[in-house]
């Protein structure tokens, strides 16, 4: 999940170093062991990706040197475009879905005061908790022909409608969007919650005494207030569907047919299981490139407000 | 100052999304408590079957030390260049701090594929490094994020009184910044915890050999080997999400408010 789980840092002004304090080379070997490791294991492979990503390659014989040509395959090989557009719908039930549904939420459950809140907090973020690996597992009995999806459509007279979700062309990417939801809401509705929660009482009841309603003070007050908040929740759920690999491994390992595959999952079947490494690496690449360009883009609407 | 249908509609809503967050975990507790799927009476017995079946006992092993591992090589090494960014003047910071923000933002999915064919060649994949070490790396990355943040929120003067006393930078850390910095450790040790027990690819693609395999991996195979055992996979599921479920549990108050006082702060 949350790689990401950050913001821009506090911005407290930094601590100055007295007259006696260490020295840069001091200070440097305090970063060095954990600068190796991430260079090695993190900026290098970032390196080498960029650079498999300009060959053609088996992964054992001789790779071919092909420019850009792996870049080229992305934007015109089929079943690319395909699994870049399927992010797209993820990203509605991921971020779009659980972002409207939280503020919603938040907004209702911090104003009121409630009890049970603080069960409720626990409850919603529990599907953060639970590896993606169990929550397909538990999903895929829910949506399972005789699962209780289709139980409780009977329930309501909808037992027409009842299939076997993860099977079916049409719905398949939707039901894992659905999941996609469930893990996402709580996430957004505590992270909002936590904003609105430092709304100062007063504007509220001034709101009231101007004979706002609910909804007016929602837009008028809520909504502005939480910006920050919002940026940093879909940033977070953005990239989480960008990311889906082990739900799809688990739930539908890419099918029907590649209805449901995505970016991450084309990256594990090319390098590992098709032999094209050098387009592998593009695609991951390329992965790496946007989510990039993302974080900038919230990163720059959030400080220009 | 709030009227009495808006309570109710709150509530209504509250419910609402309760049970919509419970239903699958209640669905998979409910089948791993079930009747087994030969017919018998099941219940708590399934946990043990579904543990002999799986083969858990190893796969929850790799996890547990995996998981201690990268938790606490990880920890100390973001708590070490996390003091130096956040209360000393570290040469090259300009560059080498936003270096460790980039690791915030690469995807597994890219460094995975040449981490696999490099080690490789350095017969590094199918051991325990090649699983531990690129997880470490990535920790570190958010782990010097997070302690820097919290070492530039301790006064200078109590740096200043420690070199006063004469303590060198070292016991400065261990024995003046980390003990009251323990809710903002706590949190990173619970994250760098809950990513490394469900982390999936790098443990798929590492791993070859049945006996490196970690919990979540387990699952995995569980489930494409037993299609039709509904009741044992429920109780396999359950036996690998309850370690980080429960530390959640524990500590969830205190997890919770040290992860959104991080998220924003303003």
């Amino acid at each position: 999940m949350a790689d990401t789980l950050v913001a821009e840092p506090a911005t407290t002004a930094p601590a100055r170093r007295g007259r006696l304090g260490p020295s840069p080379w001091h200070a440097l070997a305090y970063v060095a062991p954990a600068l190796v490791v991430y260079a090695t294991f993190v900026l290098y492979p970032l390196g080498r990706a960029v650079h498999l990503s300009l060959f053609e390659w088996d992964g054992l014989t001789l790779a071919t040197f092909v420019g850009l040509g792996n870049y080229v395959e992305v934007l015109t090989d089929a079943d690319l475009r395909a699994a870049f557009g399927h992010t797209l719908v993820l990203i509605v039930f991921f971020a779009l879905l659980p972002t409207a549904i939280g503020l919603v939420l938040a907004a209702l459950l911090t104003r009121a005061r409630l009890r049970g809140l603080p069960f409720f907090r626990t409850v919603v973020f529990l599907p953060q908790v639970v590896a993606m690996v169990v929550v397909g597992v538990a999903w895929r009995q829910l949506y399972a022909p005789d699962g209780s999806v289709n139980d409780l459509l009977s329930l309501v007279g909808l037992g027409g409608v009842a299939r076997a979700w993860l099977g079916d062309p049409t719905f398949a990417l939707p039901a894992v969007g659905v999941i996609g939801t469930w893990v996402q809401t709580g996430l957004v509705t505590l992270l909002l919650m936590a904003g609105i929660s430092r709304i100062p009482d007063q504007l509220y009841e001034a709101a009231r005494l101007d004979g706002a309603g609910p909804v007016r003070e929602f837009f008028a007050i809520t909504l502005p207030s939480v910006r920050a908040e919002l940026a940093v929740a879909l940033t977070l759920t953005v990239i989480a569907a960008l990311k889906t690999f082990d739900l799809i491994y688990i739930t539908t390992g890419g099918g029907p047919g590649n209805r449901t595959s995505v970016p991450s999952y084309e990256v594990y079947n090319r390098a590992f299981r098709l032999g094209e490494v050098g387009s592998a690496a593009a695609v991951g690449v390329t992965l790496t490139v946007i989510i990039f360009v993302i974080n900038l883009a919230v990163a720059w609407i959030g400080e220009r407000r | 100052m709030i009227s009495r249908t808006e309570r109710s509609a709150n509530y209504a809503i509250l419910l609402l999304f309760a049970v919509f967050a419970l239903w699958p975990i209640l669905t998979i507790l409910a089948g791993a408590l079930g009747p087994d799927d030969a017919g018998g009476p099941g219940g708590l017995a399934n946990f043990p079957a579904a543990w002999a079946e799986g083969r858990f006992g190893g796969s929850m092993l790799t996890s547990v030390a995996v998981s201690g591992f990268v938790v606490v090589v990880a920890g100390v090494l973001s708590i070490m260049a996390g003091y130096a960014f956040g209360t000393m003047r570290v040469p090259g910071a300009a560059v080498l701090f936003p270096l460790f923000l980039l690791g915030l933002m690469v995807p597994t999915e890219v460094i995975v594929v040449p981490l696999y064919f490099d080690l490789r060649t350095f017969g590094l994949t199918n051991t325990f490094w090649g699983i531990a070490l690129p997880q470490v790396a990535q920790s570190v990355a958010f782990g010097t994020f997070w302690m820097r943040a919290y070492f530039r929120s301790r006064p200078p003067s109590l740096i200043e009184a420690g070199r006063l006393d004469g303590a060198g930078s070292w016991r400065i850390l261990w024995q003046i910044l980390v003990p009251p910095g323990r809710p903002a450790i706590v949190t990173m040790v619970v994250l760098t915890f809950m990513w490394t027990w469900n982390e999936f690819l790098i443990p798929l693609v590492m791993a070859t050999d049945e006996s490196l395999r970690t919990a979540p991996l387990g699952l995995a195979f569980f489930q494409g080997q037993y299609t039709s055992g509904l009741t044992l996979l429920a109780a396999a599921a359950v036996i690998v999400a309850a370690p980080v479920v429960v530390v959640y549990l524990f500590l969830q108050r205190h997890f919770i408010r040290g992860m959104l006082e991080g998220a924003v702060r303003e």
